[in-house]
C-alpha cells in the first residue's frame, strides 16, 4: 500500500489543479491543510479500488461552498471528521476508507484530512475524475448511488442530515445549508461498499494526480507539455496567446470566454474556450472541437502549469490541452448529467480521440 | 500706492511661494542614494548620486547636503521630503533586528486545520517566534460573529505572552468584513500589557485571505523596531541639516504614507522599489498609461503604468520566504541589456548572458573582445560611444539580424504585459535605452525622458496619498449600490487619513467579484483611492 506523506501531497495537488480544468477551488489550501494533518498523524495509505473488500464501506468527504469563503474561515478540521462520523453511525458501520468525490481541485485534499486523523486509508479513486459544479454530477449517480445520507458540517458543530429522493435534491437542500453555516462547509456522502465502489467509482484518480505533479516536477528543464498528454493519453489542442478574456455571472457562476490567437505551429488560427467555473468548450474557428465532459486544461506554455479560469487575462502564452473523460461519462446517461447541453451549448458531444 | 510698490509685492510672493513649494525624493538603494528636488511644476531641479551607508541617518544627510548643494536652494524651501527605501525588505530577507512577535488568530474552533505560521522558513519561525494562540471570536463573510469574543481567554494569552514577545499580530476571520473583535483584542493588550507593546490588526494590513493576511500582519509587528529607528535616522537627518518639511514615506502601490503611519506599518513599504521606478517613469514622460521599459546592463524590466499608477501582478508577493497577499508591481524581467553578448552565429541572438559592470572594458567599442548589444547600437549608428571605428567591420549580416532579435524581443515581451492589442506608447528609461529601436509593433511612440537614472528618487518625490478597501459585503440587508458607496466611502476616508487634502481625493479603482459556487448574496468589493497632499 503505498503511503501518502508531505511531498506526495504536494504532488497530488498540482495534478488536482490539471485535473480541475480550470476550477474546483484552488487545492493550496487543502494541502496545508492535510500537510497538517499528516505532520501531526503521520502519513496516509492509499487504497487501491481492488483492495475494498466487496462487505466494506467506503465513505468519500469533501468540502462545499464558496472557495473565497475557504481561504477566510478555514476549517477546524474536526467537523468533516464528525460529518464522516455521523454518516458511520447512521449507517451503523465502520468505513474502511474515506475518498475524495472529486479528484480535481481543492476537494482532492479534504479527504486526506480525514484519513491521517482517524488512521483509515484513503480510497485512489473518485467520483468525476476532475471537477464539476453540482454534487450530483458524478458516477455513482449513473450507477443509482444515493448521495444521501449526506451531512453537511459546520466548525460550530452544526451538522445537517439530509435524505432526499434523489440527488439533484440533495444538491439543492445542501447549498441552502451551506449558505446559512457561512457559506462554507463539510460534507459526507455518497457511502457506499467495496462493490458498489468497484463498479460507480473511478478507479486510480489520486495516483494519477500524483503523477501528473510528479511529471510536471521534474519535467521542467525538458518539455511538460508532451510529458503531460502523454501521461494522460491527451493532446495539445493549440499553443497561443490570450487575446481576449470576457468575463459575465449568471445564477452565481461566473460564465465567460477566452479569445486565442495561435502561435508556433498554430499560427494565424484563432480558438475559444468557454468556459463556467470549468473550461466547457474548445472552439477551432466556429467549430466545437472538444466539450465537457472531456478534460480541457489550460496551462502554461512553458511549465506546462495549470492556470484557473480566475487568472486568466490576455497575454499570457498558454496551451490548450484535452484529455479524455472516464468512458462512464461517454454513456447517454452520462451526457444527460454533465454533457454540453446540461451546461446549456447546443451542440452534440463529440467524443475525444485520444 | 506707486507701480513700484506693487511690482515688489508681487515679487515678494514670488519668491514665498517659490522658497515653499520644492520636494525632495530620496531612494536608499543597495549601493547607491538617489536624491532630487523637485519644484511645484514637478520640473527636476537638481539630482545627485552618492553611496549608500550602513547607518542610515549618514547616508541621507550625504545625500541631502549633495542634492541641497546642487540646487542652491535653501533648506527652508523643502516642503516635502519622501524617502523610499528597501530597509525593511532587507531586515527580512537577512532576518536582522527583527521582533519577537506573539499571535493571537481569533475564529475557533474555525481555523484550527491550519495553525499560524505553519509554512515559515523554520530559520525565521525561530526568530520572530512561535507563540501562538487560537481564539474564540472572528466573524462570517456577512459581518455576523462566528464565535463570540471571550475576553477573559485574550487576558489569559496575553499575560502568558508576556516577557517573551515584543510584539503582537491578531488576526481574525473576516476582519476585513468586521474588525470589532480585533480592535477589542488591542484594547485589552494594553491593559494587559501596556502600550510599549505595539499591537498589529490584520484588518489594518491585508485583504481577504486569511493565512496571507496573518502572515502580512506578523512579519509587519516584527518589522516595527526596525521602522522605527529608520523612521527616526530619516528624521534626523533631515532635521540636521535644518530642513523643515513634512516628511512621508514611499509606499508598495507607489503612493505615500506619514512617518507616523510607516512607524505603525512598515510592511507597506516592502515592494514600494519597483513602483518608484514606474511613477518616476510617469512623471518624466506625463503619462498616465503607458508601458515602462527599464533597459539595464544585464536586463530589461517591462511594468505597466496604468492610471498613473503600476499594475499589480496577480500573483501573491513572497517575502523572505512566506506568502502574503501583497500585490507587487506587474513586471516582466528578460536578460537582456547594453552588456549583453551578441551570439553571432546562424540564427544571431542576444543574451541572456552580459558582461555586465565590465561593459566599458570588454564591449568592442571600448577595445575589449566581446560583441555586445551596446556595439550593434553603436554600429547602427543609434549612439557615438568609444571607438565606432572598431565595430565598422562588423558583418551587415550579423548587425541586422542582431537588431532584429532586440526588436522581436522587446516587442513580444512589450505584447505579454499588455492587456489589449491597441498599441501604446512606451517609455523607456535605464542605461541601456540606447538599444531601442525608432519604431516597434503594438507601440505608437517611444519616449526617452532624461534624467531617467533617478526615476526612483523622482518616482517617490511626486507620489500621491491612497487609500484602499477590499472585503466582501453581503448583498441580504444591502443593495449593490449601497455596498459600492459604503466601499468607496471608506477608501476615501483611508486616503484622506493618510494626509490627503479632503477635497482632492478621486477613486482610481474599483472592481466587483460575485463569490463563485453561490447565489448572488455575497460579492466582494475592491476600491482604490487617491488624493494629492494638503498644500502647506
Amino acid at each position: 500500500m503505498l503511503q501518502l506523506d508531505a511531498p506526495a501531497i504536494q504532488d497530488i495537488a498540482v495534478g488536482a489543479a490539471v485535473l480541475g480544468t480550470g476550477g474546483g477551488g484552488d487545492p493550496t489550501l487543502g494541502r496545508l491543510m492535510a500537510q497538517q494533518a499528516v505532520a501531526q498523524h503521520g502519513p496516509i495509505a492509499l487504497l487501491s479500488l481492488d483492495e475494498l473488500a466487496d462487505e466494506e464501506w467506503v465513505i468519500p468527504t469533501a468540502m462545499m461552498g464558496a472557495p473565497t469563503v475557504l481561504v477566510e474561515k478555514i476549517p477546524s478540521g474536526n467537523e468533516v471528521i464528525e460529518a464522516f462520523q455521523m454518516i458511520e453511525r447512521h449507517l451503523q458501520c465502520q468505513a474502511a476508507a474515506t475518498a475524495s468525490i472529486e479528484a480535481g481541485g481543492v476537494n482532492s485534499m479534504i479527504p486526506l484530512v480525514v484519513a491521517a486523523a482517524l488512521h483509515i486509508p484513503v480510497l485512489d479513486a473518485d467520483g468525476m475524475g476532475r471537477a464539476f459544479p453540482e454534487l450530483q454530477m458524478v458516477t455513482p449517480t449513473l450507477h443509482g448511488v444515493a448521495a444521501t445520507p449526506m451531512v453537511v458540517a459546520d466548525e460550530k458543530g452544526n451538522k445537517v442530515l439530509l435524505q432526499t429522493p434523489d440527488n439533484q435534491w440533495t444538491e439543492r437542500l445542501a447549498r441552502t445549508a451551506t449558505i446559512a453555516m457561512g457559506c462554507s462547509a463539510c460534507i459526507a456522502l455518497y457511502a457506499m461498499q467495496g462493490r458498489v465502489a468497484k463498479r460507480a467509482l473511478i478507479p486510480g484518480t489520486l495516483s494519477l494526480a500524483a503523477r501528473i505533479g510528479q511529471t510536471l516536477r521534474t519535467s521542467k528543464q525538458t518539455k511538460p507539455i508532451q510529458a503531460l498528454t502523454g501521461l494522460l493519453a491527451g493532446r495539445q489542442l493549440c499553443q497561443g496567446k490570450i487575446t481576449d478574456v470576457q468575463r459575465r455571472t449568471e445564477g452565481g457562476f461566473a460564465r465567460g470566454e477566452l479569445k486565442i490567437a495561435g502561435a508556433g505551429s498554430d499560427a494565424g488560427q484563432t480558438f475559444r474556450l468557454s468556459f463556467q467555473n470549468e473550461n466547457l468548450v474548445f472552439w477551432r474557428g466556429d467549430r466545437p472541437e472538444v466539450t465537457v465532459p472531456d478534460l480541457l486544461s489550460v496551462v502554461d506554455e512553458q511549465t506546462g502549469l495549470p492556470i484557473t479560469t480566475e487568472a486568466l487575462r490576455y497575454g499570457l502564452r498558454i496551451a490548450v490541452l484535452a484529455f479524455p473523460c472516464h468512458a462512464q461519462w461517454r454513456t447517454p446517461e452520462g451526457l444527460a448529467l454533465v454533457g454540453p447541453h446540461y451546461f446549456g451549448y447546443d451542440i452534440d458531444y463529440v467524443p475525444l480521440l485520444s | 500706492m506707486s507701480p513700484s510698490s506693487v511690482e515688489h509685492t508681487d515679487q515678494a510672493d514670488q519668491t514665498h511661494r517659490r522658497d515653499h513649494s520644492f520636494r525632495l525624493g530620496i531612494d536608499v538603494g543597495g549601493t547607491h542614494t538617489d536624491a532630487v528636488i523637485l519644484d511645484a511644476t514637478d520640473r527636476v531641479i537638481a539630482s545627485t548620486k552618492t553611496p549608500t551607508t550602513e547607518d542610515i541617518t549618514t547616508g541621507i544627510v550625504q545625500a541631502l547636503h549633495a542634492v541641497l548643494t546642487a540646487s542652491q536652494l535653501p533648506p527652508v524651501a523643502i516642503a516635502y521630503a519622501m524617502l523610499g527605501t528597501t530597509h525593511c525588505t532587507n531586515a527580512v530577507v537577512t532576518r536582522r533586528e527583527l521582533n519577537t512577535v506573539g499571535v493571537i488568530r481569533l475564529g475557533a474552533p474555525a481555523t484550527r486545520a491550519i495553525e499560524p505560521l505553519l509554512t515559515w522558513p523554520q530559520d525565521l519561525k525561530r526568530v520572530v517566534g512561535v507563540r501562538h494562540a487560537i481564539l474564540h471570536g472572528g466573524h462570517e463573510y456577512n459581518g455576523e460573529p462566528l464565535s463570540e469574543l471571550d475576553e477573559q481567554e485574550v487576558r489569559q494569552t496575553a499575560r502568558a505572552f508576556k516577557g517573551h514577545v515584543h510584539a503582537l499580530a491578531v488576526s481574525g476571520v473576516f476582519s476585513s468584513v468586521n474588525a470589532t473583535h480585533e480592535l477589542r483584542v488591542r484594547e485589552i493588550v494594553e491593559e494587559e500589557l501596556g502600550a510599549d507593546i505595539p499591537v498589529s490588526l490584520s484588518s489594518e494590513i491585508g485583504s481577504i485571505s486569511l493565512l496571507e493576511r496573518e502572515n502580512a500582519t506578523v512579519l509587519n509587528a516584527a518589522l516595527m523596531r526596525v521602522a522605527q529607528r529608520a523612521m527616526q535616522g530619516f528624521e534626523q537627518a533631515v532635521r540636521q541639516l535644518n530642513i523643515p518639511a513634512t516628511l512621508f514615506l514611499g509606499q508598495n502601490d507607489g503612493s505615500l504614507m506619514s512617518l507616523d503611519y510607516a512607524v505603525q506599518y512598515p510592511i507597506f513599504t516592502i515592494a514600494s522599489g519597483p513602483a518608484n521606478s514606474i511613477r518616476g517613469a510617469a512623471a518624466l514622460s506625463q503619462l498616465r498609461d503607458a508601458i515602462v521599459v527599464d533597459i539595464g546592463g544585464t536586463t530589461t524590466d517591462i511594468g505597466v503604468l496604468h492610471k498613473g499608477f503600476p499594475r499589480e501582478s496577480q500573483l501573491a508577493v513572497e517575502i523572505g520566504g512566506v506568502a502574503t497577499n501583497f500585490r507587487m508591481p506587474d513586471l516582466i524581467s528578460i536578460g537582456l541589456g547594453g552588456g549583453s553578448r551578441v551570439h553571432p552565429e546562424e540564427a544571431v541572438c542576444v543574451g541572456p548572458d552580459s558582461v555586465g559592470y565590465r561593459l566599458q572594458t570588454e564591449a568592442r567599442v571600448f577595445g575589449g573582445s566581446q560583441l555586445t548589444a551596446t556595439d550593434l547600437a553603436v554600429a547602427a549608428g543609434r549612439i557615438r560611444l568609444g571607438n565606432p571605428g572598431r565595430v565598422q567591420a562588423l558583418p551587415k549580416t550579423t548587425l541586422n539580424k542582431g537588431l532584429d532579435y532586440i526588436q522581436h524581443t522587446l516587442e513580444e515581451y512589450i505584447d505579454r504585459v499588455k492587456l489589449s492589442a491597441d498599441p501604446v506608447p512606451v517609455v523607456a528609461v535605464g542605461g541601456g535605452n540606447i538599444l531601442f529601436p525608432d519604431a516597434l509593433r503594438g507601440v505608437s511612440e517611444i519616449i526617452r525622458p532624461e534624467q531617467a537614472g533617478v526615476a526612483n528618487a523622482i518616482g517617490v518625490a511626486i507620489a500621491q496619498v491612497s487609500g484602499t478597501v477590499d472585503s466582501v459585503f453581503s448583498l441580504e440587508n444591502l443593495s449593490r449600490t449601497e455596498a459600492l458607496d459604503q466601499a468607496t466611502a471608506l477608501a476615501s476616508e483611508r486616503t484622506v487619513a493618510a494626509g490627503a487634502a479632503p477635497d482632492r481625493v478621486e477613486v482610481l479603482d474599483l472592481e466587483e467579484v460575485p463569490l463563485a459556487y453561490l447565489p448572488g448574496n455575497a460579492v466582494r468589493i475592491k476600491v482604490k483611492a487617491v488624493g494629492s497632499l494638503k498644500t502647506v
